[in-house]
């Protein structure tokens, strides 16, 4: 499958710039890969490593200007892509080189049914379509109730079935390569898993290549026969999938494989269990919200969370595990007292956290602190990070007087691996990891005893993940600290947690201690979740 | 294990940098200068005009203009009663600009502030100022200051009072709009998680936050206020004799146009350049400000092949 | 559920126009006795009493405005004092001539400004999108009641092509349309070009290049389409802003439509008239204001209420 001669896409030395300002900002640098019939190319990097720009040249999606192809050639089975003329690109996009996009529902045209936009692509190319051939071609996505679901608007579905409409579309006219750029990463796990399938089937039924730009690690692994790396616009590492994941020779590279959470490999530091007296203890916490469809119609009661409980040792960390609307956010906002629970009680150090008022209140706050998932969303970008960080002195003036803030700044911003006269800046002026590092110093400023991470890391690359959870959990040893480690990340969760609560529309299905729950899931939702993390293709197949 | 290398974001000197980007726009740069010669001249030309505004001669009675004999000041001609209207043009500006400006500032001030509050609070007193807001807002505000200035009298106070009423529901919508959005955002409940005060928030995180986007509006709504008050001037309800804007220099000169069109254009003329400089800059404004627009506005130099 | 809301929407209505009209109710019987226009000057003060008895003048305020109220409910409202019969009889024979000259107004506008803002932003930076820039800019910027005076300079006094006043014939209308569209033509133009120009980088048409279509089709089919949405928000609050247009140009060109008829109301004190004028006009807005969500709804399938 190797062979340079069948190769169906040779790109070489491609070069791509953007214009600003002054000097043109290198977006791709003397990048080349090639794909076969049938094969699957994974193209592995993090944000802003150019993977993007490079497969958007070859569908012609960049601008230009701003975009500027400097050098290079893209030879599609015999046709060289940059001397096309519109018409000629027109006849390649769509028929025989296909792309889906990574949120669908922007890709989709909010008015226009999902039906029509489908049969676009037939009449895009000289043909008619019969609406029994989009149905079909539906169902082969599979999309339930095709008939019905034709006639519907891209918000109608959710975002698993969005992403199968687009590559509904991307299959049409049956490509010779299809470019799938970043397709899973707004879906749950669950999903991905069941769409990385889909895509695997359709390799498999039509032979097509397969370009997939992912910067998750697990994916690729799934995923590719070969495997390029990028960096900063550069490919640093390209070769077979097991090659490069078994043995990276690339010092980039060996920073991202090192950097996966490899649990239950028995690199986990075993920690003594925490046995202190309990801290948090949540009965029978319910959300529900009364939704509302159209005027006339009769309410609907929705349970965001239905009748959780647990409990939280000091010096413990509790993960809670579950796909996006399971409730645990919504958890985390009633323990912090954002938004109120419909009932139950949660006592924190024996206090019913919901009764609270004024100054007891204001005492909890204290003593509880929360890390967001968006570092930069949950700093105000006017403050700088010294106004951000005393934030919590100046609304709880007891904890220190004034004269020792900029001290407490400094200490804190050490505390976290940052430097004292980072103090001055501003967050835009930070990466996303630093600016974590930024919010875990604020949420330190009132010697908290619990922080409670809503997605801490999700948001960061995955290199830097693994230092932010370094850091959390080293912090943990020397304050004392407790955490409620709310994630939809199961390795993360296997790597820091104690403790595991698994929830699933707004109900706990189960809870155990973190060993256990991954060595021997009893729910069958718990389950799914553990055997949706991709396994590597190269395990799979032998 | 420290990522501290900071990223190196250059902000380019922001005011030199905007500088640039206004002078590859000629048309922008153009309004601009207009713009500057007009403020100018309200702060220093009825030092030097203003005698010459109120000067009555009988021999320059509905002078033509472009004729040098009299003066440069008679260069546009002059009115019925042989008054430069280049002079009355330069007085008349001051007037016209500083009644929209503290109109605009006034409607900028109380809209945004009940907007903030609007948005903020659910209690009982946000529904009253939308309510209010709807009801300014679904009437032609031309007729409801009509009404309001020919009962109250037409003065300037009741002529700034009105025009920045009939304005201010753009602001407390835009303010209500951000704020809804804003309170939504995670640094408020990071705020609200530590403990801060609703009032903290309002006035110290989402304020700040809600401002640029008024002042943006407010230079938009300059160009309509000046139009509006020189419709309200032109039908005899604006600021009244001896004083005067240009909106009533267009109506002094509607009954002459047969004899002396020019008493009636020039003053239009003034008001059509400076609102269209206005909107020049508002739309220019707005290229800079988006990120998919602004290369065109820079000066792209292609890498050497 | 469409019936819920439209109810909720008239409902709000009609908070604003009761509002609105206890508003004009005191303030324009605050400010001014009647009696001093409509009888002689050197009237006894007997007669005087005779007629604010007749007209109810002489009671106090707050029962004359739960008079006024009664009578809104059984749908009399009032007498006009200078044309001595209903002042709704009066405020509806005014209507349809605005009605007609906005109509054609806007419509033309919409239909002309879709055009040549979906050209200007089909390529952007083009000659073409440059002069329709400017020109769409000028027609926002232009003081409706200057360019009225001088086309009436130019193509009646002038060329002598067109009438300055009334309705008679076709020719008649051709000024006072033209003068009516300039302002809701140019910010459309913007806005059309703007939504375009937004709707054309957006995630969605990268989908439409992908699947192969043809250029023109992405333009029209795609980005017209989705951008047709916030031009009919614009249009809509144009319409209101249209009446404070109308004012101005049947002033200028004695059209007898209801904005002559609220400015000559207004002078003569006639408040019934005042009243019944604003009532008419706050219904007309309404009816538009619905008509608009209706097509938001038929255009975006995301929208229910």
């Amino acid at each position: 499958m190797t062979g340079t001669d069948t190769s169906i896409l040779r790109i070489d030395s491609l070069t791509v710039d953007f214009l600003s300002e002054g000097d043109p900002v290198r977006a791709v640098d003397d990048v080349s890969f090639h794909v076969c019939p049938g094969e699957t190319l994974v193209i592995l990097g993090e944000s802003g490593s150019g993977k993007s720009v490079s497969t958007g040249t070859v569908m012609g999606l960049i601008d230009c200007p701003p975009g500027d192809i400097v050098a290079g050639s893209l030879v599609f089975d015999g046709t060289d892509l940059s001397r096309l003329d519109e018409e000629g690109r027109r006849a390649l996009n769509g028929r025989r080189i296909a792309m889906i996009f990574q949120d669908p529902l922007a890709y989709l045209n909010p008015v226009y049914t999902v039906g029509r936009q489908i049969a676009e692509v037939f009449e895009s190319h000289g043909g008619s379509v019969a609406r029994d051939e989009v149905v079909q071609l539906m169902q082969r996505v599979g999309i339930p109730e095709p008939e019905k679901r034709i006639d519907h608007y891209p918000h109608q579905f959710s975002g698993g079935q969005r992403q199968r409409v687009m590559i509904a579309m991307a299959i049409a006219l049956k490509p010779d390569i299809l470019i799938a750029d970043e397709p899973t990463t707004a879906l749950d796990v669950s999903v991905q898993a069941q769409i990385l399938e889909l895509l695997c089937d359709l390799q498999r039924e039509t032979g097509m290549a397969l370009i997939m730009i992912t910067h998750d690690l697990e994916v690729a692994a799934a995923m590719a026969d070969r495997i390029i790396v990028m960096n900063g616009g550069k490919v640093v590492e390209s070769g077979k999938a097991e090659e490069v994941f078994t043995n990276p020779t690339h010092a980039y590279t060996r920073r991202l494989m090192a950097a996966v959470p490899h649990g239950g490999s028995g690199e986990r530091k075993s920690r003594p269990q925490p046995d202190g007296d309990v801290l948090l203890q949540v009965e029978s916490l319910s959300k529900h919200y009364m939704l509302t469809s159209g005027f006339f119609s009769p309410k609907r009661e929705f349970k965001a969370v239905d009748d959780v409980s647990f409990v939280l040792r000091r010096g413990e960390t509790l993960g809670i595990v579950g796909e996006s609307g399971s409730g645990k956010s919504s958890i985390a906002r009633m323990l912090l007292r954002l938004n109120d629970p419909t009932s139950g009680r949660a006592l924190f150090a024996g206090e019913d956290i919901f009764q609270l008022e004024g100054k007891a209140l204001n005492g909890f706050r204290r003593r509880v602190q929360m890390v967001f998932q968006d570092p930069f969303g949950s700093m105000n970008p006017r403050m700088n990070v010294r106004a951000i960080i005393s934030e919590p002195l100046l609304i709880h003036r007891d904890i220190l007087p004034r004269a020792r803030w900029n001290d407490r700044v400094a200490e804190l911003l050490e505390l976290v691996g940052l430097k004292a006269e980072h103090a001055d800046r501003h967050p835009h002026q930070f990466s996303g990891g630093q600016r974590q590092r930024i919010a875990i110093a604020r949420a330190l400023a009132s010697d908290p005893e619990l922080i409670v991470c809503d997605e801490a890391v999700s948001a960061l690359d995955v290199s830097i993940q693994m230092q932010v959870i370094e850091l959390l959990s080293e912090l943990r040893q020397r304050l004392g600290l407790s955490y409620l480690f709310i994630t939809h990340d199961l390795p993360i969760v296997r790597e820091f947690a104690d403790r595991v609560l698994v929830m699933q529309n707004g109900r706990v299905v189960e809870q155990n201690e973190t060993e256990a729950l991954f060595a021997s899931p009893r729910h069958p939702y718990t389950k799914t979740l553990l055997s949706a993390v991709p396994k590597a293709k190269w395990m799979a197949t032998g | 294990m420290v990522d501290v290398s900071i990223p190196s974001v250059k902000l380019p000197g922001n005011l030199r940098q905007l500088a640039i980007y206004l002078k590859r726009d000629k048309l922008a740069f153009c309004a601009a200068l207009f713009l500057l010669l007009l403020i100018v001249c309200v702060l220093f030309g009825p030092l030097l005009v203003g005698e010459a505004a109120g000067k009555l001669g009988l021999r320059q009675r509905n002078l033509a203009p472009f004729s040098l004999h009299q003066g440069l000041i008679y260069v546009l001609g002059a009115d019925t009663l042989g008054r430069p209207i280049l002079a009355r043009l330069i007085v008349g500006a001051q007037n016209t600009l500083s009644i929209a400006a503290a109109a605009v500032f006034f409607s900028m001030l109380v809209g945004g502030t009940l907007g903030l509050v609007a948005g903020y609070s659910e209690r009982w007193y946000s529904h009253v100022i939308l309510r209010l807001a709807d009801i300014v807002m679904s009437f032609p505000s031309l007729l409801l200051a009509l009404i309001v200035l020919y009962t109250l009298g037409p003065s300037m106070t009741n002529l700034v009072i009105v025009l920045a009423i009939t304005r201010m529901p753009i602001f407390i919508r835009t303010a209500r709009a951000e704020v809804l959005e804003l309170r939504e955002r995670m640094f408020v409940s990071a705020a609200l998680s530590m403990g801060a005060s609703s009032s903290r928030i309002l006035f110290r995180h989402i304020a700040p936050l809600v401002l640029p986007t008024l002042v943006t509006i407010a230079a938009i709504d300059f160009a309509t206020v000046i139009l509006a008050e020189s419709s309200l001037s032109f039908l005899g309800l604006g600021i009244q004799p001896p004083d005067f804007t240009w909106g009533a220099m267009v109506a002094n000169g509607r009954g002459y146009l047969a004899s002396a069109w020019w008493i009636a254009f020039w003053p239009g003329l003034a008001i059509l350049l400076t609102t269209l400089s206005l909107n020049i800059l508002a739309s220019w404004a707005r290229t800079v400000a988006d990120p998919l627009q602004r290369w065109r506005l820079q000066s792209l130099r292609k890498a050497p092949r | 559920m469409m019936f819920g809301y439209i109810g909720r929407r008239a409902y709000h209505s009609t908070i604003s126009v009761i509002g609105l009209l206890t508003l004009v109710f005191f303030l324009t019987r605050l400010t001014g006795d009647p009696s001093a226009l409509y009888l002689p000057l050197d009237s006894s003060i007997e007669a005087r009493e005779a007629f604010a008895r007749l007209n109810g003048l002489d009671q106090p305020i707050h029962m004359q405005f739960l008079h006024y109220l009664q009578n809104l409910l059984s749908l009399d409202f009032g007498q006009s004092l200078r044309q001595n019969r209903s002042a709704i009889e009066v405020a509806l024979e005014a209507f349809p001539a605005t009605l007609k000259l906005a109509a054609i107004a806007i419509i033309l506008s919409v239909i002309l400004a879709v055009i040549v803002g979906a050209l200007a932003a089909a390529r952007p930076g083009s000659l073409f999108d440059r002069v329709a820039g400017l020109v769409s800019l000028a027609g926002a910027s232009t003081p409706d009641f200057w360019i009225a005076i001088v086309g009436i300079l130019v193509f009646a006094v002038g060329l002598g092509m067109l009438p300055t006043s009334g309705t008679g014939t076709t020719l008649h209308w051709i000024m006072p349309i033209t003068v009516l569209m300039l302002r809701p033509f140019g910010l459309l133009v913007q806005v059309v070009r703007g939504t375009m120009i937004s709707a054309l980088s957006a995630p969605y048409i990268k989908t439409a290049h992908a699947k192969g279509m043809k250029r023109r089709r992405i333009i029209f089919g795609h980005a017209l389409r989705n951008s047709l949405l916030p031009v009919i928000t614009v249009a809509g609050d144009l319409t209101t802003g249209l009446i404070n247009g109308a004012v101005v140009v049947e002033t200028i060109f004695g059209w007898p439509g209801i904005g002559k008829l609220m400015i000559d109301s207004i002078i003569q004190r006639d408040f019934a008239v005042v009243q019944s004028t604003i009532l008419v006009t706050a219904i007309a807005i309404f009816i538009v204001n619905i008509a608009i969500d209706l097509l938001y709804v038929a255009l975006d399938p995301r929208i229910r209420y």
